[in-house]
């Protein structure tokens, strides 16, 4: 017992809404050793990071502990009061957030916020503090640290503002540490230095750290022990090796199932609700293209600069034939966003052509391009599926405004049975079709916004990192939705993102791009298996794998 | 320090484009004069009984026969040569007039914008901390009834129970009691001239003639300001970087001030501005109540008796003050947040 750094025993969390009381956390036991790593993994609602924040005294004030005990060497927690609890709060355990630049203070410098963190649990001067964090700025590797202490959050990327994050959480020497979705939202490469980083210094230090984390990959790369929570409780507690070889809960199993892994397939993803209707079309052989068909999208040496004159992109040439699926990858800055855009007309190119079925759209104003004919062929489906929707619209407005607009269709029997239509093909229950985004869960939303993409019936879909808001379970669903779409209707696809795992189950080819430029091209399997950059190789070893999934298939 | 050079180029540019928009003013208001019935001839001739061609001199002494373009012309290059022309009313260069009265007014509306922060700001954090408490509520009653009482009305009434019932205040009768010299001139703000000349019971005089004003001008942009104040705050204090802040036990002072306060002022600045500027034109009924000499009873005398030149005067002083107003904003507003100089 006495060796428990941390015990959790039996704790419910509620919040009090407008609903009344709602049970986040129901139960969870949980020990954590000093020293250790534990992975604490779920989909978002699983009560993962309100256990985090209940530990921390953080909670919100509508959060309450309603029972159980928070056990920090020996001491209750939850009853801590002022002082006591502020003495806790960063010199006995500190938190890494999500979203790091948010997470410090736009209008001070980083090194004066560092100093502040000291100087709460330190009596010593402000010089003194001064030079801690300097020491602390550079055991968190930031480059030319002393000119880095009077840079403020917006002049570091995210990466940095992470280390500078763990700089300010380890200042005190805590003996528990813990990481909410510490990487969330970085680049895989990124990701990757951030959590080497992260376990060295928990390790160096002999901090406990509890990693709070979506990403089953993740938590499998650094943890010895990995708990799995769903809706409030811990279901399953086991190493890593035992849990993706023999996951003992049916909710692992789905969310191991759905976790992509480098030689998963669609097909492999478990999703009961889309995978009847998907293996259907699995069945059917795909329309080969008669010989000599003109390709259905080719763009030409297209490059974008923007006001400051350095090239977002140069160079960009690509074909895609009709049914096609393309990725588009590479890290933030890499100008994938901005291709993606250009070829669906919402930016103009500097430079280059793009020639769609034959017709030169390349020089058509993106501020005119809602007249052309071709607006229905390509659309385009967007990052956050719950920013990307008109939050006054219901479902049925979000789908029927393309037919309305571009399809010149009038409100009646006619337009709601498209619209029907449309929201069955995504597997969009109708009764939800009055409702409005924020009555809708993220994957009825993504579903909306694909029909909704899908309404005129285009030949070229654009997607922009559709999955990345998405839990892991429902980017399953939503990924054989795309792909079934694709081979149901013969969609083409240009998917853009950084999740490379996906993009290898989802696309044919793959187009790795990198400062604006084309790095590498070919086919999707053979391009990951064998880089043959050092650029892609790097991206490829980023990714954090889970190296059971034929077996785990077996065991299913 | 290439923040604050950019700050001086972003002031530049600021201020060089707003020329055009000074320009237009000025245009518009020249117009918006001669569209306005009344001849003021007629107003300034000898008296009722004054015969045709005595008025036609008038108009003819005044430039009024020559048509509207060609009076703008006259206008504008009067004023390119810093003239703004001569009030029928006073019978003094305008400019000398304005010159006079301005201090009194910024002295006023100073004080007022300072008093309104002085209570807007603490009451929109209180009000913050602890939302929909009773003191949220007090909060709330307190600025919706300084909202809804007029300024004269408020002025009347702090007349009414400080002068009046209390004999607290003194007379209110302009910016300084009659029994007081005035200080030699330096700035024209009394409370500085005094205390320049070591006058410190002259500056009390000073000061007591300008709380009522001041007050009741307050009263009316507490509102604003403390809800901004409020709604910036409820947003800091729930921002990501205040939870960190707490994460590493920051006193609740530091969170506070230093974390949520300081980030939360930076929509209070612009608000700031902008309630300036508006006092700064409104405060004529404050003017009135307590016959304080300022720009505004000045500007408005002379509209009632078709004064042309102090109007235009006072409009374009107006305008040029809302751009110098807003400039200042946006350098406090560049020094504040540093996100805002690199753009």
């Amino acid at each position: 017992m006495s060796e428990d750094l941390l015990r959790i025993d039996n704790l419910h969390v509620a919040f009090s809404t407008r609903r009344g009381m709602v049970e986040a956390v129901r139960g969870v036991t949980l020990t954590v050793k000093a020293g250790e790593m534990l992975g604490l993994v779920g989909e978002s609602g699983s009560g993962k990071s309100v256990t985090g924040f209940a530990t921390t005294r953080l909670l919100d004030a509508a959060g309450r502990v309603t029972g159980g005990r928070i056990l920090f060497r020996g001491q209750d927690v939850t009853k801590l009061r002022g002082d006591d609890l502020r003495q806790l709060q960063g010199a006995a355990m500190s938190m890494i957030f999500q979203n790091p630049r948010a997470a410090l203070n736009p209008i001070r410098a980083i090194g004066l916020q560092i100093a502040d963190a000291i100087l709460t649990h330190k009596r010593i001067s402000k010089e003194a503090a001064r030079a801690e964090a300097l020491d602390l700025l550079r055991a968190v590797q930031i480059r030319d640290p002393e000119a880095r202490m009077n840079a403020y959050p917006h002049e570091l990327s995210g990466g940095m503002c992470q280390r500078v994050m763990i700089a300010i959480a380890i200042s005190c020497n805590p003996a528990l540490l813990i990481a909410d979705e510490p990487t969330t939202g970085l680049d895989v490469t990124t990701q990757k230095v951030v959590m080497d980083l992260l376990a060295d210094i928990a390790a160096a230090r002999g901090m406990a750290t509890i990693l709070i984390t979506h990403d089953l990959g993740l938590a499998a790369r650094y943890c010895r022990r990995i708990a799995v929570m769903e809706r409030g409780r811990i279901v399953e507690e086991a190493s890593p090796g035992a849990l993706f070889s023999a996951p003992q809960h049916a909710y692992t199993r789905r969310l191991v199932a759905a976790s992509p892994t480098a030689t998963s397939r669609i097909e492999d993803l478990v999703t009961e609700e889309e995978r009847e209707r998907y293996t259907a079309v699995l069945g059917k052989p795909r329309p080969v293209p008669a010989h000599g068909t003109p390709p259905l999208l080719e763009v030409r040496k297209l490059a974008k600069r923007f006001d400051q004159g350095s090239a977002a992109v140069a160079d960009f040439s690509m074909t895609m034939s009709g049914g096609e699926s393309v990725g588009l990858v590479g890290e933030s800055g890499s100008g994938k966003s901005t291709t993606s855009r250009m070829i669906c007309r919402l930016i103009d190119p500097s430079e280059g052509d793009i020639v769609f079925d034959g017709q030169s759209i390349g020089h058509v104003a993106s501020r005119d391009f809602h007249r052309s004919p071709l607006r229905k062929d390509i659309q385009m489906v967007f990052q956050d599926p719950n920013e990307s929707l008109n939050p006054r619209f219901t479902a049925f407005d979000c789908i029927a405004h393309p037919l309305t607009r571009l399809d010149g269709m009038r409100a009646g029997e006619a337009l709601r049975k498209r619209v029907e239509e449309c929201a069955e093909r995504v597997g969009l229950p109708l009764d939800l079709l009055p409702r409005f985004p924020h009555q809708l869960s993220g994957g009825q939303k993504a579903r909306v916004g694909i029909a909704r993409a899908i309404a005129c019936r285009p030949r070229l879909l654009v997607l922009d990192e559709p999955t990345a808001a998405l839990d892991v379970s429902v980017q399953a669903v939503v990924l054989q939705l795309l792909d079934r779409l694709r081979r149901e209707n013969d969609i083409a696809l240009l998917f853009v993102s950084h999740d490379l795992n996906v993009v290898r189950m989802l696309c044919d080819r793959t187009i790795v791009l990198r400062n604006g430029g084309i790095v590498e091209q070919g086919e999707s399997r053979a391009l990951f298996d064998n880089p043959k950059t050092d650029y892609t190789r790097k991206l490829v070893e980023a990714i954090p794998h889970i190296e059971t999934g034929p077996k785990l298939a077996a065991a299913l | 320090m290439t923040g604050l050079g950019a700050t001086m180029v972003r002031a530049g540019r600021r201020l060089l484009s707003s020329l055009p928009a000074l320009f237009g003013v000025l245009v518009f208001t020249f117009l918006l004069m001669r569209v306005l019935p009344g001849d003021p001839a007629v107003f300034f001739a000898s008296g009722p009984n004054a015969g045709k061609e005595e008025i036609e001199q008038i108009r003819k002494q005044m430039g009024l026969n020559k048509s509207v373009p060609e009076q703008l012309v006259f206008y504008l290059s009067d004023i390119g040569h810093g003239n703004l022309g001569r009030s029928m009313m006073t019978g003094q260069p305008v400019l000398k007039d304005l010159r006079e009265r301005l201090p009194a007014s910024l002295e006023l509306t100073f004080a007022a914008l300072l008093l309104a922060l002085i209570a807007a700001v603490p009451l929109g954090v209180v009000a913050a901390l602890r939302p929909g408490s009773i003191v949220d509520h007090g909060v709330r009653l307190f600025c919706a009834l300084g909202v809804c009482v007029p300024t004269f009305v408020s002025g009347l009434l702090l007349i009414y129970v400080f002068y009046y019932l209390l004999g607290l205040a003194p007379d209110p009768t302009g910016r300084i009691d009659v029994f007081t010299s005035l200080p030699p001139q330096h700035t024209g703000f009394l409370l500085i001239d005094f205390l320049l000349a070591g006058d410190f019971e002259g500056w009390w005089t000073a000061c007591k003639q300008l709380i009522l004003p001041a007050v009741s001008m307050a009263l009316f942009v507490i509102a604003p300001l403390a809800r901004i104040t409020r709604a910036s705050m409820l947003v800091s204090l729930g921002s990501d970087f205040v939870r960190t802040a707490r994460s590493v036990g920051l006193s609740w002072r530091k969170v506070v001030v230093t974390y949520a306060l300081r980030n939360a002022i930076l929509p209070v600045i612009t608000i700031a501005g902008i309630v300036f500027s508006t006092m700064l034109g409104a405060n004529v009924l404050v003017e009135k109540v307590f016959s304080w000499p300022g720009v505004a009873s000045y500007a408005l005398d002379a509209l009632l008796s078709s004064d042309y030149a102090p109007v235009q005067g006072f409009v374009l002083l107006m305008a040029s003050l809302f751009v110098l107003v807003n400039l200042v904003v946006d350098i406090c507003y560049g020094i504040a947040d540093p996100r805002v100089s690199i753009e």
